[in-house]
């Protein structure tokens, strides 16, 4: 049986995985390398970096970021944040990364999806989906971590991004993320069903029972954390074992 | 120390592949090359594949490369991974176009009215992530890999050979389909050993030294 998938997410500022405390302040937590090691160590499905470099000037760090990394780890590597251009997912393929992902990018402009899956295939276009819950069983798709509004319904949207040719989606709900309050199963739940293709939940987690409810109640095909396993609360293996006890398939 | 020649036809980056073959074996002259006289040179041939299996065909022939793969399936150890296995055979049922004929058989896409867990829910395609490979025969490829050890695949189309004694492994995904067929100097599989963790790299050094 295919089993569900733990993806540990590292922020990357300047080539240095950092971690933000309090929402602002953000701390460097190493090298990320050495920390993309440890999660592979600990069984990690794969890892996701998301590029939050503030200066432009500093695109470029990120692919000699995934050029080590993929040098070194060989499990899957997914990385996303400021990826525009069908060009901008080539340049990161081309340094190691198996899978990009796409998000205000592909809001602004859908045929980015269509162009980037025609000329890589499917399989490695992941669209991010940010969204925050505006009425009961209706949630929005949002942009810039949660300030702008799209106007776009997130189930439709996510059918739409399936449609153009992207081969899975990174569900984030704005409402949880930070929030250690768990997964909005809601809105997992509804996109997961309404699309064909697998879908990654994200944003909430604060223990390891979220991560399991995300694949029993929100019947996600993968669950992504960042805090948990950042601050040495928790192992990706300790996530897994839980999940087996839950009757979840895991690799272990 | 060996030397393994990577085909590179412009699909798809092939660094994890060399990397990782670099990593189980130390010492080995790895090249990535687009030059049919280096395939020919080298004494292991990995053939690997990425998207879409029509642009793979055609950009294989543009490159003229066929061939050398040809010649290289025919007399080496060959290792073909992903598009790299389905391109063997003869037809695929996306873009509807002819493959290699290496083997008798179709590649085909998992059937949207299968798609259903033992659960009752959903399985999504493509089929994304670590599944357990069930061996079908003893192979020198499988030392040291237990049975059933989880590999990571990323695929909408599978092979379905038309001799079922070439099936090396096959893997449950709402159907049982083939997951590595075994003839002669040749392997091929549809996971990718490269993003594999250990079970990955115990079958790329298993490549590196087996002697068909």
């Amino acid at each position: 049986m295919l089993a569900k998938r733990i993806i540990p997410c590292l922020d990357v500022s300047a080539g240095r995985v950092v971690k933000g405390v309090n929402f602002v302040e953000l701390r460097d937590a190493g090298d990320p390398v050495e920390v993309a090691r440890r999660y592979d160590e600990q069984g990690a499905d794969e890892i996701t970096f998301l590029d939050i470099t503030a200066s432009s000037d500093d695109r470029n760090i990120i692919l000699h970021v995934v050029e080590q990394v993929a040098e070194q780890v060989f499990i899957p590597l997914t990385v996303g944040g400021g990826v525009r251009t069908v060009d901008d997912v080539r340049r990161l393929l081309n340094a190691g990364a198996d899978k990009v992902s796409i998000n205000t990018a592909a809001v602004n402009n859908p045929q980015v999806v269509a162009d980037a899956s025609g000329k890589v295939g499917s399989q490695c276009i992941v669209v991010a989906i940010d969204a925050k819950q505006v009425a009961p069983g209706k949630w929005e798709v949002f942009t810039h971590g949660g300030r702008n509004r799209t106007g776009l319904d997130a189930i439709e949207w996510a059918c739409k991004v399936a449609s153009l040719g992207a081969g899975e989606i990174l569900l984030t709900s704005m409402d949880r993320d930070g929030t250690k309050n768990g997964f909005d199963l809601g809105l997992t739940r509804a996109v997961s069903d309404a699309v064909a293709i697998p879908v990654i939940a994200s944003g909430g987690v604060g223990n390891l029972d979220h991560l399991a409810d995300g694949v029993t109640e929100g019947r996600a095909d993968a669950v992504l954390a960042a805090s948990i396993f950042h601050f040495g609360e928790h192992t990706v293996r300790e996530a897994k074992e839980l999940m087996r006890a839950r009757g979840i398939e895991v690799r272990l | 120390m060996s030397r393994v020649a990577i085909i590179d036809y412009g699909m798809g980056n092939l660094r994890s592949v060399a990397k990782a073959i670099e990593h189980v074996a130390q010492g080995a002259s790895v090249v990535v090359t687009a030059d049919p006289a280096e395939v020919l040179a080298a004494e292991r041939v990995v053939f690997p594949g990425q998207g879409a299996m029509p642009d793979c065909m055609r950009e294989l022939d543009a490159r003229g490369l066929r061939p050398a793969v040809l010649e290289a399936a025919g007399s080496k150890p060959f290792l073909g991974i992903c598009i790299g296995q389905q391109m063997l055979f003869e037809h695929s049922e996306e873009g509807n176009v002819p493959g290699l004929g290496i083997f008798k058989g179709e590649v085909r896409r998992f059937p949207a009215d299968k798609m259903v867990a033992a659960d009752g829910s959903r399985l999504k395609v493509p089929h994304m992530g670590w599944n357990e490979v069930w061996q079908k025969q003893a192979h020198p490829l499988w030392a040291g890999i237990e049975d059933g050890a989880r590999f990571y695949y990323v695929h909408s189309y599978y092979v379905d050979p038309a001799d079922p004694a070439l099936v090396a492994a096959t893997t449950d995904y709402g159907i049982p389909f083939t997951g590595a067929v075994a003839q002669a100097n040749i392997f091929a599989i549809q996971f990718h050993p490269e993003k594999s963790a250990q079970a990955g790299l115990q079958l790329l050094s298993n490549f590196m030294s087996w002697k068909p």
